[in-house]
């Protein structure tokens, strides 16, 4: 082949990179391995990884739920996970159908009138959200609960830096743990949005529509930000609420921890904001026979179109996690996504109440959780924890000190349908024993 | 002619899910509650809980969900069907040993927010990879956490601002211009434009290079922030004058920001960290072949130099003795880009594509690519306009021009390559050639299979001689044919809706 283009060796393909910047070495990396070589290596690693296999009650943003098999075996028909974005429609049907199917299970869930093809994860489908508040209602600030998940604040932080956006946090009621009321006469004739976490961060749920009223009547969006996506089966839907935007992590939705990645973001909302939206959107469309096919449509919002004027740099969705969250909640269908949700509700109460029955130890807050809460014990929660994993290999749960400072004696604790009651009356077990 | 494309075959008119839903009909089965229950209203009062009762939602067995997604999935082409082109794209192969790995149990199940001595596979992992990166690209500081290419650009462009405000103080405001050349990538401007960047766009010469002289003119009109350049091209030309731009950004006080959409016409012979680079994004789904997905999930990562690295997002993994650790205290960090660490399922893909080439494999398989792109160039010359005459590297680009006479243009083009079993190259992309055609093999093709697409382009190029409404009606093998895209924007049906409730229409 080198030949037929008129070459006699590979290193003349380089011709047009000048000599002095080529790397004239080889690279400093490993020789090539064999399969057989290369799973001992990342076995190894994998088993470094003891938490892995430890009984688990962390949660906070990131969820073991139990995947049915389907799931992991219909993502990997390369059909489906060797394609390109669906840009050319004829050949990629497929994409296109699930994306659409995504989208309509995504209004259901949240109760908002359309919804995209998904975002990276939800702490940058909230970032989007803020941009998109801004541009709705050409107003500045973001008025933010502090029982958002911290790392998606952080996120928002990063993504509105240079956006001339003012973000204000409203503080959360010590005794109920949810958003506090009079802190939001923070909102005011300026404010794009309101901001809430339901359940939030401590695992409490929101008064949604109280939460609406209020950023309503000073002219602001309410968006509303579920990290817990299996709370949908039970919780009333922000949109029955009147959630302007609704944004959310899927991970839950049958999709592995894998370490923080790769998962899908939610984004829904009200359908008079839709040319406002960020990301892409599947929508039905006819060829010239009349049969029903889809397509990728409005597309005069994105970046290859619109450029700097774009309603996002983002290029394309989360494909993938997006398809195995779709085929999650069609597996589980209506009366699994209601019996999944009620047993994790279920078995975090059976945890909270043994729990709080254990000398020294209750719980901060008195506002209806779902499948997380805190609890606050009679010393340093961080030690604690540790002592638990050391001694009893189990993880229970996340010391709130790692983003709050003010609790140190606070964690959050997570049971979902995958933890026993032999799991949780060993961890009660466990803590009882703590000196 | 008449070609009957859509039968009452069953596979291939699967409905909608919500169409198939029966009442009653369940797919799943979780064990029996083994907690004792407290009464529901305890837990969470009536006014907190759904009323729906999740109607709509669909109500299928477990072989239902099966057949519904093996259906729609064969109306999809993949690599695993056949070659790609997708200039700027990448679509190589995706090992199976990458998926394998990426699903063991000890990464699989892993929690991120796992104290950190009980992940530290993970985190040895993560570390591993942003070193390979770091020799790649000649660029020592590296941050996995963007999501996807844009995510990346975001990142790597908003270093710029970091570093500039640090250095500049108050008078970095009179610095907010970023030049992007008129062949540049969408995201290139909007991604400036995050970061509170003004865009000016640097033309392109005859010969499909940056033109120096329009560039030493836009840096001498000042307030040069930075310079956002893809190399090679999006033309699929290296730009030879690599050093001489970097110069002039930085003698203009700006930095200098790679876009490495395509960085495997690179890897293992040159290095952006050499050319005068200061930033880069990877797509490890693109040079490092974690799967597209069919949209997604990709892997973003930003590498920088050791002058922009106290820039990058926080936590930094950093190595300490024997053990790895998250490391917060960044005070100049741009803070974070998303929750956690990124896709780390990607990462772990990308490590076993590294170890499964080695160094020498890295190298061969940018040869190859490039090598097919040369050779698919050299075929198509005689029949396809090649409105530059340097030689490619890993994608060349066609225009339309002869064929467009006869009425016949790209998208044409593109679609009747479907009939004969190629996956269309990108079309109308980069912007500057007019009906572009941008052909990006891969090194995953063969001869014979480049030989049958070549054959293949040749073909279309006879038939829009002899038989252009066979060209312009294509394609004529798929279920459907070309969908009406005017008006599915204008008359926008976004979501299912039960019968007797109007569909979603936007305002």
């Amino acid at each position: 082949m080198l030949k037929v283009v008129g070459l006699n060796s590979a290193n003349e393909l380089f011709r047009s990179i000048p000599q002095d910047v080529q790397l004239n070495r080889t690279l400093k990396i490993t020789e090539p391995l064999a399969e057989i070589e290369v799973i001992g290596v990342m076995d190894k690693l994998a088993e470094k990884n003891i938490a892995s296999r430890k009984t688990s009650f962390l949660g906070a943003g990131a969820y073991s739920h139990y995947s049915p098999t389907v799931v992991d075996h219909l993502i990997q028909r390369s059909e489906f996970f060797t394609s390109y974005t669906p840009y050319q429609p004829e050949v990629t049907q497929g994409t296109l159908q699930y994306i659409f199917e995504f989208q309509t299970l995504a209004c259901q869930l949240t109760g908002m009138d359309v919804a995209n093809a998904s975002m990276y994860d939800g702490s940058t489908a909230m970032a989007e959200a803020f941009l998109m508040a801004q541009r709705v209602t050409r107003r500045d600030k973001v008025v933010i609960a502090e029982t958002v998940h911290p790392e998606y604040l952080a996120v928002a932080k990063t993504y509105t830096q240079h956006g001339d956006l003012e973000i204000e946090t409203v503080h959360f009621d010590k005794e109920s743990g949810r958003t506090l009321d009079a802190d939001l006469n923070k909102l005011d004739d300026k404010t794009a949005a309101l901001v809430v976490q339901s359940p939030n961060f401590f695992g409490c749920v929101e008064d949604l529509k109280l939460l609406a009223d209020k950023a309503h009547a000073v002219g602001a969006l309410l968006i509303v930000v579920v990290t817990e996506a299996i709370s949908f089966g039970l919780l009333k839907s922000p949109g029955a609420c009147d959630a302007d935007i609704v944004v959310a992590e899927g991970q839950s939705f049958g999709v592995p921890l894998s370490y923080g990645g790769p998962y899908v973001g939610l984004f829904a909302c009200k359908e008079k904001y839709v040319r406002n939206m960020p990301g892409r959107l599947a929508g039905i469309a006819y060829d010239q026979k009349g049969n029903r096919g889809f397509v990728l449509t409005l597309a005069t919002r994105e970046q290859h179109i619109r450029r700097e004027k774009a309603t996002s740099n983002i290029c394309t969705n989360q494909g993938l996690i997006a398809l195995a969250a779709t085929i999650y909640m069609e597996t589980m269908g209506r009366r699994g996504l209601q019996e999944v949700a009620m047993q994790n509700a279920q078995k975090a109460a059976y945890a909270a109440k043994r729990i709080a029955e254990i000398e020294g130890f209750s719980l901060p807050f008195s506002a209806p959780k779902f499948n997380e809460f805190v609890v606050r014990a009679p010393k340093s929660a961080e030690e604690i924890l540790t002592e638990l994993s050391k001694e009893k290999n189990i993880i229970g749960g996340l010391a709130l000190s790692r983003y709050y400072a003010d609790n140190p004696n606070d964690f959050l604790v997570c049971a979902t349908e995958l933890n026993s009651k032999e799991q949780i009356d060993n961890l009660v077990q466990a803590l009882s024993e703590i000196k | 002619m008449s070609i009957t494309k859509v039968t009452s075959h069953p596979t291939q008119n699967e409905e909608l899910i919500f169409d198939r839903s029966q009442t009653g009909r369940v797919g799943y089965r979780l064990p029996k509650l083994d907690v004792e229950e407290t009464n529901l209203d305890e837990i969470l009062p009536a006014e907190l809980r759904r009323d729906d009762d999740l109607e709509g939602v669909p109500e299928v067995s477990e072989v239902d969900v099966i057949r519904h997604f093996t259906r729609i999935s064969t109306w999809n082409y993949s690599i695993d069907l056949g070659m790609y082109p997708l200039g700027s794209c990448t679509m190589k192969y995706n090992s199976r040993l990458n998926e394998k790995v990426a699903r063991i149990a000890g990464f699989a199940n892993l929690h991120p927010l796992a104290p950190e001595s009980e992940a530290q596979g993970a985190l040895e992992l993560i570390y591993n990879l942003q070193e390979d990166l770091a020799e790649i690209t000649g660029l020592p500081g590296v941050s996995l956490q963007p999501a996807a290419g844009a995510h990346g650009e975001m990142t790597g462009v908003m270093l710029i601002r970091a570093f500039l405000d640090k250095r500049d103080g108050v008078k970095s405001k009179e610095r907010r211009v970023m030049l992007v050349p008129d062949s540049a990538h969408g995201t290139n401007p909007a991604s400036a434009h995050l970061a509170g960047f003004t865009v000016k766009t640097i033309r392109s010469t005859a010969e499909g290079l940056t033109d120096m002289e329009h560039l030493k003119t836009l840096c001498g009109e000042g307030g040069i922030a930075g310079l956002m350049l893809t190399n090679p091209n999006t033309v699929g030309l290296f730009e030879t004058n690599i050093q001489q731009i970097c110069d002039e950004i930085h003698n203009a006080g700006g930095l200098v920001y790679m876009d490495g959409a395509n960085m495997n016409a690179l890897v293992g012979v040159a290095r952006p960290g050499d050319f005068g680079v200061d930033v880069i994004h990877l797509n490890l789904h693109k040079t490092f072949s974690t799967p597209h997905g069919g949209g997604g999930p990709g892997c973003g990562p930003c590498c920088c130099t050791a002058e922009l690295e106290p820039f990058l997002p926080t936590p930094r993994i950093v190595k300490n003795g024997e053990n790895y650790k998250l490391d917060f205290h960044r005070p100049e960090s741009i803070g974070r880009v998303k929750a956690f660490f990124g896709n780390f399922g990607m990462m772990v893909r990308a490590l076993a594509y590294i170890q499964t080439h080695g160094a020498e494999g890295l190298r061969e398989a940018t040869e190859a690519a490039v090598l097919n792109a040369r050779y698919v160039g050299h075929h198509l010359t005689e029949t396809y306009d090649k409105p530059y005459e340097s030689d490619s590297m890993h994608e060349v680009v066609f225009s339309h021009k002869k064929q467009s006479r006869k009425g016949v243009h790209t998208l044409d083009i593109a679609k009747r390559l479907i009939d004969y079993g190629f996956h269309p190259m990108t079309i109308y992309f980069p912007l500057i050639v007019e009906g572009a055609m941008l052909i990006e093999p891969t090194e995953s093709v063969g001869r014979a299979d480049l030989d049958a697409f070549i054959d293949a382009m040749k073909s279309i190029a006879e038939e829009a001689i002899e038989t252009p409404d066979l060209v312009i009606g294509a394609p004529h093998t798929t279920r459907i044919g070309r969908l009406d895209e005017a008006t599915a924007a204008r008359k926008p049906v976004l979501r299912w809706k039960p019968e007797g409730e109007a569909t979603a229409k936007s305002a």
